[in-house]
C-alpha cells in the first residue's frame, strides 16, 4: 500500500483520517493535531498504545473511542511496555505462522505525555528502547502533567510557574532546567530520534514517515502547546508553537544511530526568547523588574544550545 | 477466598467475550474492546468517512456543538483551497474531499479558531461567530479586502 503524500498539503489532505472528532480534548489542544497527522502520514495498520494523561482520558470515555486503529490503553508508566509487548507478540506469531493476515503492514506506536515519559515511565521506555523492539514512541510534550491539574515535570521549563513549582513572592516557579530526553534517548541506543513541531506539519509528518520506517526504537519528542496549562487563548496554538520554533526554544532535529545529527529547520528571521515567553501566562511573572535575570539567563541557555546543536552537526560524531 | 481460587476467577485478558473456555496469550482474540466499525476494519485508511460504517461506539457519532460558543464560518469565494485549516485543525472537522475544502462539520468542531487564524486568505475565507448567528447573515457581512498597511 503506497505511503500518503506529504509532497504538498494538497495532495497531503486526500489522506482519510483515522483520528475522529468528538473526543473530549480541549479546543485548540495541539495532542490532537499531533496524533491525527501521525495516523494520517501512513497507510498502515497501527498498533498504537497510548498510556494515561490527557490524550487517553479524552479520546477513551466509555462507550465512545475515538480511534479507527487497533488501540491499548495502560497505566500511566507503561506505553513503551504496551507496544514493545504487542510488537514481540507480532514477531513470535508471524514466526509461528499464527498471524491470519500476515502479509499486512503494521506499525507499533506509543502516545505518552512528558509526565509519563521523563519521569514515571521513564525506566520501561529506556527498557523497551534497550531491547531494541521495532516501536517508534511519541512523547507528548506539554511540559507538565496537564490531566492532573498542571504539577512540574522534569520536562518543565526553568522559571515556568506550576501548581507544585509555584511563582510568587519568594519564588519565580521551576528551579531547574528541562531534562534532556533527545540526548538520552539517542544515548540510549534508539535508531531514530526526532524533535518535531506541529506547525511544521511537513517536517513533522516527515519525521514520522522516518521514525516509522525505521527498524528499531525511534523516539520523537513532539512540542505539544497547552492552551489550558501554558495559558494563552485556543485560538493561538500555532502562532505560540511557531513562536517555539523561531526564538529556537524548541529547535527541530534529528539524530540518526545516536551520532548523526541533522538540524532540520533554520528559522529564516530568529526572534528573541522573550517573545515566546510574553504570549504565555505561565511566565507572565518573570516580566516583572525582580525576574529579569531569569530572562537574561533563559536567552543564554537557548543560545548555548543552539550553538552545541550546530557543532555537533558539523562534527558527525 | 484462597490466592488459587482468586487466580482461577481472574479473568482479565483471558477471557474471549462469549467463549466458554479459557484460552492462552496466543489464541486470544480480544478481551474487552469498543469496536470503532461495524463491519471489519480492514483497509479502513483507504476509506473516506462517508463510504465507512461507524459503530456507535465510536466517537464519530457523537457530538461536542454544545461546547461551542463561536463557531467558523466559511466563505467559498475567497478560499484558495490550501488546506491549513484541514491540517491544523484539532478536531477533525475540515471537510476536505479531492484537495478541496468543502466546509466545516459543526458536529465535532469546538469553536477553537485555530482555522481561522492558519487561513492565509485577505480577507480571511473563515471567521468567527457568535454560535447563534445565523450563516447567510454571516456571508452577507463578510469584512472587504485589507489594504497592506493594515494587516
Ligand atoms: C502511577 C500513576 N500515578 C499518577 C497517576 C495520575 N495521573 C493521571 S494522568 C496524570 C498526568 C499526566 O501527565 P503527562 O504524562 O504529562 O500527560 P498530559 O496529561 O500532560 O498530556 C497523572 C499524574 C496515574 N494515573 N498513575
Ligand atoms: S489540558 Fe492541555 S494537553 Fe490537556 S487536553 Fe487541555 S490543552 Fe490538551
Ligand atoms: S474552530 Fe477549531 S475545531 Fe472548529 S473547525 Fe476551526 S480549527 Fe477545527
Ligand atoms: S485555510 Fe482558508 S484558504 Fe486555506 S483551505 Fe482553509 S478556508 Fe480555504
Ligand atoms: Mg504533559
Amino acid at each position: 500500500m503506497a505511503i500518503t503524500s506529504t509532497k504538498n498539503l494538497k495532495e497531503f489532505s486526500t489522506a482519510n483520517d483515522r483520528f475522529e472528532g468528538a473526543h473530549l480534548l480541549c479546543p485548540g489542544c495541539a495532542h490532537s493535531m499531533i496524533v491525527r497527522e501521525l495516523m494520517n502520514c501512513t497507510d498502515d495498520n497501527l498498533v498504537i498504545a497510548t498510556n494515561t494523561g490527557c490524550l487517553e482520558v479524552s479520546t477513551a470515555v466509555y462507550p465512545y473511542t475515538s480511534w479507527d486503529t487497533s488501540w491499548i490503553h495502560i497505566g500511566f508508566e507503561n506505553a513503551a511496555t504496551a507496544a514493545a509487548g504487542a510488537e514481540a507478540m507480532y514477531k513470535a506469531r508471524k514466526r509461528k505462522g499464527t498471524l491470519k493476515n500476515p502479509d499486512a503492514p503494521v506499525k507499533f506506536v506509543a502516545f505518552g505525555g512528558d509526565g509519563s515519559t521523563y519521569d514515571i515511565g521513564f525506566q520501561w521506555l529506556s527498557g523497551a528502547v534497550e531491547r531494541g523492539h521495532d516501536f517508534t514512541y511519541i512523547c507528548l510534550d506539554n511540559e507538565n502533567y496537564a490531566n492532573t491539574g498542571g504539577q512540574r515535570s522534569s520536562s518543565t521549563p526553568i522559571g515556568a510557574n506550576t501548581t507544585t513549582a509555584p511563582a510568587g513572592r519568594v519564588s519565580y516557579g521551576k528551579k531547574e532546567n528541562k531534562k534532556d530526553m533527545m540526548a538520552i534517548m539517542a544515548a540510549n541506543g534508539a535508531s531514530y530520534v526526532a524533535q518535531v513541531a506541529p506547525n511544521k506539519w511537513k517536517n513533522m509528518a516527515q519525521a514520522f514517515q522516518k521514525a516509522l520506517a525505521t527498524e528499531g526504537p525511534c523516539y520523537i519528542n513532539a512540542i505539544s502547546a497547552c492552551t489550558t496549562e501554558w495559558k494563552f487563548d485556543s485560538k493561538d496554538t500555532i502562532h505560540v508553537s511557531d513562536l517555539a520554533t523561531d526564538s529556537l526554544v524548541f529547535p527541530l532535529y534529528e539524530i540518526i544511530d545516536g551520532h548523526e545529527l541533522n538540524i532540520t529547520y533554520r528559522p529564516k528571521n530568529v526572534i528573541p526568547v522573550r517573545d515566546y515567553l510574553a504570549a504565555q501566562g505561565r511566565f507572565r511573572h518573570l516580566f516583572k523588574p525582580e525576574n529579569e535575570h531569569v530572562l537574561i539567563e533563559w536567552q543564554k541557555r537557548v543560545d548555548a544550545n543552539w550553538e552545541r546543536l550546530q557543532r555537533r552537526e558539523e562534527a558527525r560524531v | 477466598m484462597s490466592i488459587g481460587n482468586m487466580l482461577s476467577n481472574d479473568k482479565r485478558g483471558m477471557i474471549e467475550i462469549g467463549a466458554e473456555k479459557k484460552v492462552g496469550w496466543d489464541e486470544v482474540t480480544h478481551g474487552v474492546v469498543l469496536h470503532s466499525f461495524e463491519d471489519d476494519a480492514t483497509n479502513v485508511s483507504s476509506r473516506k468517512a462517508e463510504d465507512r460504517n461507524y459503530a456507535k461506539f465510536s466517537s464519530y457519532v457523537a457530538t461536542v456543538a454544545s461546547w461551542r460558543v463561536v463557531k467558523p464560518v466559511y466563505n467559498r469565494d475567497i478560499c484558495i483551497d490550501c488546506q491549513n485549516c484541514w491540517v491544523y485543525c484539532p478536531d477533525t472537522s475540515i471537510i476536505s474531499r479531492d484537495k478541496q475544502m468543502l466546509g466545516i462539520d459543526y458536529d465535532h468542531c469546538k469553536g477553537c479558531g485555530v482555522c481561522v487564524e492558519v487561513c492565509p486568505t485577505n480577507p480571511k475565507s473563515l471567521l468567527m461567530f457568535a454560535e447563534l448567528h445565523n450563516l447567510e447573515d454571516a456571508i452577507a457581512s463578510w469584512p472587504e479586502k485589507k489594504k497592506k498597511e493594515e494587516n
